[in-house]
């Protein structure tokens, strides 16, 4: 194999192609260089799920198969992995995927420009999921938009389409995916335009430290719109995705340690285990294509001031373990973010792990978003709290909010009026007044400043209301 | 065993294609040597003059060849259909954040659009108008305000017991068609051009591009195979893209494409109307709407576009299925420094219906009785009070049939006691039901546009081929119309191709639009299948000596007699006879008449009618909601395809239910709209589907009108179901001490919030 050159496998051949551009994206790759134009664009922000593929890697002895929106996602970051598109998905007889049949039997096309995103979808809940639930299934498609059926066909096909088999030989994958891999690090890219995915911590801290303008990439469900839509170049670009000891979740007895480069898909499971109560804020987070490609570090390196996760990790106490070359450091995230995208990283210092502590006993933690749609949309106002009450009082109080500030950050004066205080309906009262003082948003496209404040004081009451054992306190689950 | 297509529950014609990738879209063709990829340099102010446009930023940046702007479009610089007030890239003055000021010809996409971002362009800024209340205000108006008045709604408001004013705005919508607008342009031999467009109106397409680079129609080939939706995005918004990229191949001799990116499309091509509505009604103690006075300001953008159509039809379904005695509207058409807006699925019927709709529930709280009981008392009536205020004879009348059958199918009393128990136990959550109705008028208001063509060609091998004016965008025309002509040929389906709507095969084909489409291309295929039919029938009465009535044709075998010939056979010898085996087929809309000056006769053929029950569940500290359960009963006549019609009712629903609560526009007060892609702009997803979702046709309600089969259209109506929707969450979120709660549409979770703050009512 030519220097410079990556290899992935693509519907069962293999693929090996040098990389001029290593922004250029998989969507390109696949309907410019391959003609294979089954994949559509409908976006390019990877919103709406047109383009998704389906990737399958290696996991333990076995392989998984994950949706990603091929549209954001950068070429050479399938280095080793196999690539599935719809034109892939038919038997050796060359007979429809049942899948695919399902979708015809039950009429589930109509323009059918969504449908081959739908089919991966549809195709990744097959292999993972042989009797889902309604639920499982608008989980599943949720980062799919059809605008023509309603999903209600859609929904009747998921349901039908295990009654099927395929001849999936999962062997044959592992297989193959070992026939591409590679040992050592990959390097390619052409000129100014280089790209790295080391495949260890230390080689990574190296090269940061030598290229300290290189933009650092893990997931790119936001860097790959600073290509697609704002055309930036990016340079130097360093690959958090095969480095070993970043993909890595350890459990200590005090704590998680959730490595920076690790997917939302497996650390939600992880943090759910110890925190229970942040189950409706996950489920209403990204879609599996972005929770597939998307990563704990990037949305907290990233620091949008609506990342739905930071909240959360606040409340619980989470720390940032920081390296640059040899040499670490730990910060509270709540000392990370000092101004709208400005944080605390110096040059070539990048997050290696997120060290979550495990719940103390008693502690209520939990987490709202507030948007205008349920699945698969940016926060207007999201928030997270952990209270510790000893009787009536409380301990403690931690509540951290999105959407309402230049970053993620905690609400001081609401916390302060809270602590200290009877866990009752005057003092949340109180703490509501107080979050006007903490907080100053903006009006913009997803809600005005004035409906902000009204939320996060309503979203602090329902939290009030649910400790009192109010049921039926969101419409979330409701008739679900 | 039947070998009839039609009513049969067929797969759409391109689904097995659609599933494996394989249906080919504009950007899925192959793609020709030499091709220029085209971006949008569009103006970043609101209103303004444009001082100078300096483009050699644009014209050094990579893989760039040229750029056109106004002065290279050779003939006129026009794309509206009706007035020509739409520039295909502005000339002197710039009227929207968005609007086309110059195109850029690259040998990439990528390189094509980094090279748009270059451009120097400097205006004067002017005030801009951007809200249709402030065009009411300085008589910022595209076109003229219309006034229609029935009766005496003066009189009779002035002697109402009971009168109520107020307003009450609703929001536009995105068609957010999956597939972007694109265009591809060929240059071919002689002057000509062939442009494949994704385009529900491939003839005006046509006709704009013929007068924009000065060529005749018969020089222009517009074909499009599929859309990846349209909505009515694709109406009049596709001559746009494709009078661009024809204009690029005029200056540059190479093929050209324009691919819109998802955020500028979203920022530069027209949507939904939002209207702001105010009402003064007066009614009595049962209900009963006596007098009643509509103002309607809409926001039509910075041209006429369709304006004036849509605003006609708000008009025209402010009855919705009530009759108004005694009513007046005022329309205004309100020129706005926005992106003018255009054809979206109910074409204004939307609006008008939400306006009656807000004052039935309105009516039934203030006199606290269910707001059922109030659509009942202001049915139009069997045979009296069936006259619309644009003096069309309500004949059919589905009303009360479909209320009382989906009032018992859908438990509606038992629910309704229910959620009142709920209600009154739960704090948080809060439950509310509607049913509402839809009546909706079908054919093109404007009478000239009620006809369609058909191209039928049979083969040798006994196949057909068949060509029609109508564009498939998904709604399934294209295995709707096949169905019939399969049944007029007595061949199965599979012995019927449909190929791409083409201007050089079907002329002066009316665009795919108003639920018109299988009505028209269906009744023009027939036809043309009917002639052929003929001959072959003469043919083999002839060779077999037996009369006309003696030969049928179904599964692919002719019946002669107590004869079976297989169909190639005759159809070959027909041909060896020397008989036309094709044939051209045309309908116009029958009945119709309407003039436009008063605003009266009879505009539509008949009314497609529907009825749908909503039950929802509101979140009243956070404003955040979801449907339950959806019960819905719809009219297409006699079904062409079930399946077919069954995915536009659901999809139209749910659809309607979007633009009802999640899909907000927001414009800053630049004009620039803020929600332009899907992260910022929020259709339904699979979630948002209610739980429980129950959808019937009407199977045994055959269309009074002697349309195709007694089928009914089918694609726009079922849109207005979804104000069921948003009745139920305003039921939901009434109180006793709340009763009229202030809520507009959309009602997004911080819109119901508003009304939630409102001072409780007097």
């Amino acid at each position: 194999m030519a220097a410079g050159t990556i290899r992935f496998v693509l519907n069962g051949e293999v693929v090996e192609t040098g990389v001029a551009d290593p922004t250029r994206t998989v969507l390109q790759f696949l309907r410019e260089d391959r003609r294979l134009t089954g994949t559509k664009e409908g976006c390019a922000e990877g919103d709406c799920g047109a383009c998704t593929v389906v990737v399958v890697d290696r996991s333990g002895d076995d392989v998984e198969v994950r949706t990603i929106n091929s549209c954001i996602r950068f070429l050479p970051t399938l280095d080793g992995k196999e690539l599935i598109t719809v034109e892939g998905l038919r038997g050796a007889d060359g007979a429809l995927h049942p899948v695919q049949q399902a979708m015809v039997d039950e009429h589930g096309s109509q323009c059918g420009f969504c449908t081959p995103g739908f089919v991966m979808s549809l195709y990744a809940l097959y292999r993972d999921n042989p009797a889902p639930t309604r639920r499982d299934i608008d989980d599943a498609l949720s980062g799919n938009l059809c605008r023509c059926t309603g999903y209600r066909p859609i929904i009747d096909a998921a349901q039908k389409m295990a009654a099927r088999d395929d001849d999936w030989d999962a062997a044959a994958h592992r297989k193959a995916l070992q026939d591409v891999g590679r040992d050592g690090s990959l390097e390619t890219g052409r000129g100014d335009d280089r790209f790295f995915a080391p495949r260890d911590i230390g080689t990574f801290a190296k090269l940061y430290g030598k290229h300290q303008d290189a933009t650092v990439l893990a997931g790119g469900t936001d860097i790959g719109l600073w290509v697609t839509k704002q055309h930036r170049n990016l340079g130097t670009v360093i690959y958090t995705g095969n480095v070993a000891e970043m993909l890595e979740i350890a459990k200590t007895d005090t704590h998680l340690e959730i490595g920076a480069a690790v997917t939302l898909t497996d650390a939600i499971p992880a943090l759910l285990g110890e925190y229970p109560g942040l189950a409706e804020m996950f489920e209403r987070y990204g879609s599996p294509p972005s929770r597939n490609a998307g990563t704990l570090g990037g949305n907290i390196a990233n620091g949008s001031p609506i990342g739905d996760s930071m909240p959360a990790l606040m409340v619980i106490g989470a720390t940032l373990v920081l390296q640059r070359g040899f040499s670490e450091r730990e910060l509270p995230l709540d000392a990370f973010y000092h101004d709208y995208r400005v944080d605390d990283l110096k040059p070539g210092e990048f997050i290696a792990r997120i060290r979550v502590p495990k719940a103390e006993d008693g502690d209520i933690v939990s987490s709202q978003k507030w948007s205008k749609r349920f699945d698969q949309d940016i926060s207007a106002v999201c928030t997270a709290y952990r209270l510790r009450l000893d009787g009536d009082e409380v301990a403690d109080f931690r509540m951290a909010c999105g959407g309402l500030a230049p970053t993620i950050r905690r609400a001081s004066q609401c916390e302060a009026a809270v602590t200290g205080k009877t866990w009752d309906e005057d003092t949340i009262e109180t703490a509501c007044n107080s979050l006007e003082r903490d907080f100053t948003p903006i009006t913009d496209m997803r809600a005005s400043a004035e409906f902000r404040l009204v939320a996060v004081q309503n979203l602090l009451r329902r939290f009030w209301l649910e400790t009192q054992g109010e049921i039926d306190t969101t419409v979330y689950g409701y008739g679900r | 065993m039947d070998a009839r297509a039609v009513g049969k529950p067929l797969p759409h014609d391109s689904a097995h294609l659609h599933v494996s990738g394989q249906a080919a879209y504009t950007d899925d063709l192959p793609e020709p040597r030499d091709l220029l990829h085209l971006a949008v340099g569009m103006s970043s102010i609101a209103h303004g003059k444009l001082r100078e446009l300096d483009l050699s930023g644009v014209l050094d940046a990579d893989g760039v060849v040229d750029v056109c702007t106004a002065a290279d479009v050779p003939g006129e610089n026009n794309y509206g259909s009706i007035v020509k007030d739409d520039p295909l890239l502005a000339g002197d003055v710039v009227q929207y954040v968005g609007q086309p000021v110059f195109a850029v010809a690259a040998t990439s996409v990528d390189a094509a659009r980094r090279a748009a971002r270059n451009a120097q362009i400097v205006c004067d800024e002017l005030e801009p108008v951007l809200d249709p209340l402030t065009a009411v205000e300085q008589a910022s108006f595209v076109l003229p305000s219309e006034t229609l008045v029935r009766g005496d709604p003066d009189v009779a408001l002035d002697q109402a017991p009971y009168r109520r004013q107020s307003r009450v705005s609703v929001g536009g919508q995105d068609q957010f068609y999956l597939e972007g607008q694109i265009a591809m342009a060929l240059p071919q031999e002689d002057g000509g051009i062939l442009v494949y467009s994704s385009t529900q109106h491939p003839d005006q397409v046509q006709s704009i591009i013929a007068r924009a680079t000065r060529r005749e129609a018969k020089d222009v080939v517009v074909i499009c195979r599929r859309m990846g939706g349209g909505f009515g995005g694709k109406e009049s918004q596709a001559a746009l893209i494709a009078g661009l990229a024809a204009v690029a191949v005029d200056k540059t001799g190479r093929p050209c494409k324009l691919r819109l990116d998802r955020d500028d499309d979203m920022i530069m091509t027209g949507k939904r109307h939002d209207f702001v509505i105010d009402y003064d009604v007066g009614f009595d103690e049962t209900g009963r709407i006596l007098g009643i006075d509509f103002e309607f300001a809409s926001r039509c953008g910075m041209s006429a576009d369709l304006s004036g159509p849509v605003n006609d039809r708000a008009m025209f379904h402010c009855d919705n299925a009530y009759y108004l005695e005694n009513v007046r509207i005022l329309s205004h058409r309100c020129k706005t420094h926005t992106v003018s807006n255009t054809a979206f699925r109910g074409f204004g019927g939307p609006q008008g219906m939400f306006a009656i709709e807000y004052v039935i529930e309105d009516i039934a709280r203030i006199l606290g009785i269910d707001p059922l009981e109030v659509r009942r008392r202001n049915f139009y009536g069997k045979g009296e009070r069936n006259v619309t205020q644009y003096h069309q004879v309500v004949d059919e009348n589905l009303a009360e049939t479909l209320f009382d059958r989906l009032l018992e199918s859908s438990d509606y009393a038992r629910r309704r006691e229910e959620i009142r128990d709920f209600n009154a136990s739960s704090r948080v959550l809060k439950r509310g039901i509607a049913m509402t109705p839809v009546k909706f008028g079908i054919s093109f208001t404007n009478t000239m546009l009620n006809q369609a063509g058909a191209l039928v060609h049979v083969y040798k091998d006994g196949t057909v081929l068949l060509n029609h004016g109508g564009t498939e965008m998904g709604q399934g025309l294209y295995i709707k119309v096949a169905q019939v002509v399969a049944d007029e040929l007595g061949v199965t389906i599979d012995k019927v191709r449909t190929t791409a709507a083409d201007t050089s095969k079907v002329p002066n084909a009316s665009a795919t639009a108003a639920s018109s489409g299988s009505d028209m291309n269906g009744k023009a295929a027939q036809k043309a299948a009917a002639r052929i039919r003929k001959r072959i029938t003469a043919f083999a009465a002839h060779k077999y000596g037996v009369s006309e009535a003696e030969v049928d044709f179904r599964g692919n075998k002719a019946y002669v007699a107590n004869r079976i010939v297989e169909f190639p056979e005759l159809v070959r010898e027909a041909w060896a006879a020397r008989l036309p085996l094709s044939a051209a087929g045309y309908y116009r809309t029958p009945k119709i008449n309407y003039d436009r000056s008063t605003f009266s006769g009879r505009p539509f053929l008949y009314f497609a009618w529907g009825a749908a029950v909503t039950e929802v569940v509101v979140d009243m500290l956070t404003g955040e909601h979801r449907l339950l359960r959806v019960d819905i009963l719809h009219d297409c006549g006699d079904s062409l395809n079930p399946a077919v019609d069954l995915g536009q009712v659901e999809g139209g629903y749910v659809q309607g239910v979007g633009w009802l609560t999640t899909e907000e526009l927001w414009w800053n007060d630049r004009g620039e709209l803020g929600t332009h892609a899907p992260s910022t702009y929020k259709i339904p997803t699979c979630s948002d589907l209610a739980a429980d979702f129950r959808v019937e046709l009407t199977r045994d309600l055959a269309n009074t009108e002697k349309t195709v089969y007694r089928s009914k259209a089918v694609g726009e109506p079922p849109l207005m179901l979804a104000l069921s929707a948003f009745h139920a969450l305003r039921d939901a979120i009434s109180t006793d001490d709340r009763p009229l709660p202030d809520l507009q549409a959309p009602a997004t979770p911080e819109a119901i919030l508003r009304a939630l703050q409102d001072e409780p009512d007097e």
